[in-house]
């Protein structure tokens, strides 16, 4: 019997699916050897197709998607339960991705936003989602949706970690090949908690532009420049995340010429990104002047949204705490 | 104060002490720490210090790491301008602090939390006066809870 492979998505964009399949005629390799037990977007088995397996039944289950509703949470747990080995697959389940970009404000205000506020929004009633709306047709029900949003092993015991938003499609084909091979000839897995498909240096280490570790005496933004195309991004004043981001991608945006913003998550050794890139940023301002030095920082203009892009779920300082006084009285309000 | 909903409010029990964390460079600030005790100055029981070798030691992971675990406010102390063991750790330290400090602002935790002061080898009594002071500003902000 083939060995059995699943592939879930919870709060994510739909890129790391894409991302399985740029991996090209290799998939038929995968499809040889797998048996395709749960993959929503390519193979119509339900939920209750997973609920009916045994406990570990699933070989492999790649699962991407950050958890920001009790939809995705059942999910995980399922998932969890049903698997072998559960790899957090993408920056999304790794460390919150985007989706968790909404941990620097509250649900009240994010759903204020989608539901009355935003232009393109007419709602005059203020409806909004309810968890159980009753129909002739029965009682229809609705995920919750949570106040912060978490990295999929803040929910459940994960086995694996890839990196990436996406992850790279070579690196993916690494990580099933070894996969294979590991099952095939019933080899050792790596140690539990293993970052799988990428590198264990920084991006800087990969990047072909030249860095001289000049010192800057102002920001830009990569929109108002053209920059040097051989040259370091950030010694040309540009917000590069390269020197706080594990390598593994092949330097894709900075050889591109635009600037890292950090998506393969902390370099080894590290557990945050924004605090690393504090350390780096503290090194290539040119001043040791109070003012001149603040000054200069005036050009980050979102420190915490660059920062922490793609790993706000696992920020030491934990979710942004929220003292605007609307969104507490409406957030008890909507408690109460 | 933390205003999300899964993290409600609470007043901080009455016998409630701040924690603060100094991390001071070995080279002036402990050595003026251990002059203001060998001098018999006094200064606030609720600050702990930590000795680096230079205040440029001080990773702002380990500021983030100590609210982790409870601390309610971190003072970095180091040589003062142009007089670093290393010549250049204090400068770096300057232009780090003054970045977490907006870093940490946005987490919507209050700035004055983090401190940056120059204390020498000679100055016990500017040693003690800095620990006093903090302690009575985060005695005034209340604990700090991070929002997980
Ligand atoms: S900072 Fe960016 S541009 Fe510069 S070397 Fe690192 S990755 Fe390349
Ligand atoms: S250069 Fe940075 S942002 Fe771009 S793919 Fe690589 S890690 Fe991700
Ligand atoms: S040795 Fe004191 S600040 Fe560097």
């Amino acid at each position: 019997m083939k060995p059995k492979l699943a592939l879930y998505w919870a709060s994510s964009c739909g890129g790391c699916e894409i991302a399985v399949l740029e991996i090209k005629d290799k998939i038929l390799d995968v499809d040889a050897f797998f048996d395709v037990a749960f993959w929503p977007v390519a193979v119509d088995f339900k939920v209750k197709d997973v609920e009916a397996m045994d406990d570990g039944e699933i070989d492999l289950c790649l699962f991407n998607g950050a958890i920001r509703n009790s939809e995705n949470a059942e999910m995980a747990e399922l998932l969890r339960r049903k698997s072998k080995i559960l790899v957090a697959f993408g920056s999304c389940a790794y460390e919150g991705c985007i989706p968790a970009l909404s941990n620097t404000t509250t649900r009240e205000a994010t759903l204020r936003w989608i539901y009355e506020e935003s232009p393109s929004t007419v709602n005059p009633d203020g409806v909004r989602p309810q968890l159980a709306t009753e129909t002739p047709v029965g009682t229809l029900r609705l995920p919750e949706f949570w106040e912060t949003v978490r990295s999929l092993d803040q929910v459940v015991d994960v086995d694996y970690y890839v990196p990436g938003c996406p992850p790279q499609a070579h690196q993916i084909w690494g990580v099933l090949e070894a996969v294979m091979q590991i099952l095939e000839k019933g080899l050792e897995l790596p140690p539990k908690g293993t970052i799988l498909g990428a590198g264990d240096r920084t991006c800087c280490d990969e990047c072909p532009r030249e860095r001289k570790e000049k010192k800057i005496s102002g920001f830009v933004r990569i929109h108002q420049t053209i920059p040097d195309p051989d040259l370091c991004l950030l010694d040309q004043g540009i917000l590069c995340m390269g020197p706080a981001t594990r390598s593994g991608c092949g330097a894709l945006c900075v050889a591109a010429g635009m600037p890292c913003r950090g998506c393969y998550g902390p370099p080894p050794n590290t557990k945050d990104q924004g605090t690393k890139m504090i350390s780096a940023l503290a090194s290539v301002i040119d001043s040791d002047d109070p003012d001149e030095i603040d000054r200069i920082l005036d050009g980050i203009l979102d420190p915490v949204g660059t920062f922490y892009r793609f790993s706000m779920a696992k920020a030491t300082l934990g979710r942004v705490q929220i003292h605007d006084a609307r969104a507490a009285s409406e957030t008890a309000e909507a408690h109460a | 104060m933390v205003m999300t909903a899964e993290h409600e409010t609470a007043p901080p029990p009455s016998d409630w002490q701040p924690r603060i964390v100094a991390f001071l460079c070995n080279w002036c600030s402990y050595t003026g720490a251990d002059l203001a005790g060998i001098s018999r100055i006094q200064w606030d029981p609720a600050v702990s210090i930590l000795r680096v070798m230079c205040s440029g030691r001080m990773d702002p992971t380990f500021v983030a790491k100590a609210f982790q675990l409870g601390a309610d406010g971190v003072i970095i102390s180091g040589c003062h301008p142009g007089d670093c063991h290393y010549q250049e750790g204090n400068y770096k330290t300057l232009r780090r602090v003054h970045l977490l400090r907006r870093l940490v602002a946005e987490f919507g935790i209050e700035p004055e939390r983090v401190k940056l002061v120059w204390v020498s080898a000679s100055e016990g009594d500017r040693w003690a006066e800095t620990a006093n002071e903090m302690a009575e500003q985060i005695r005034k902000l209340g604990p700090l809870r991070l929002a997980s």
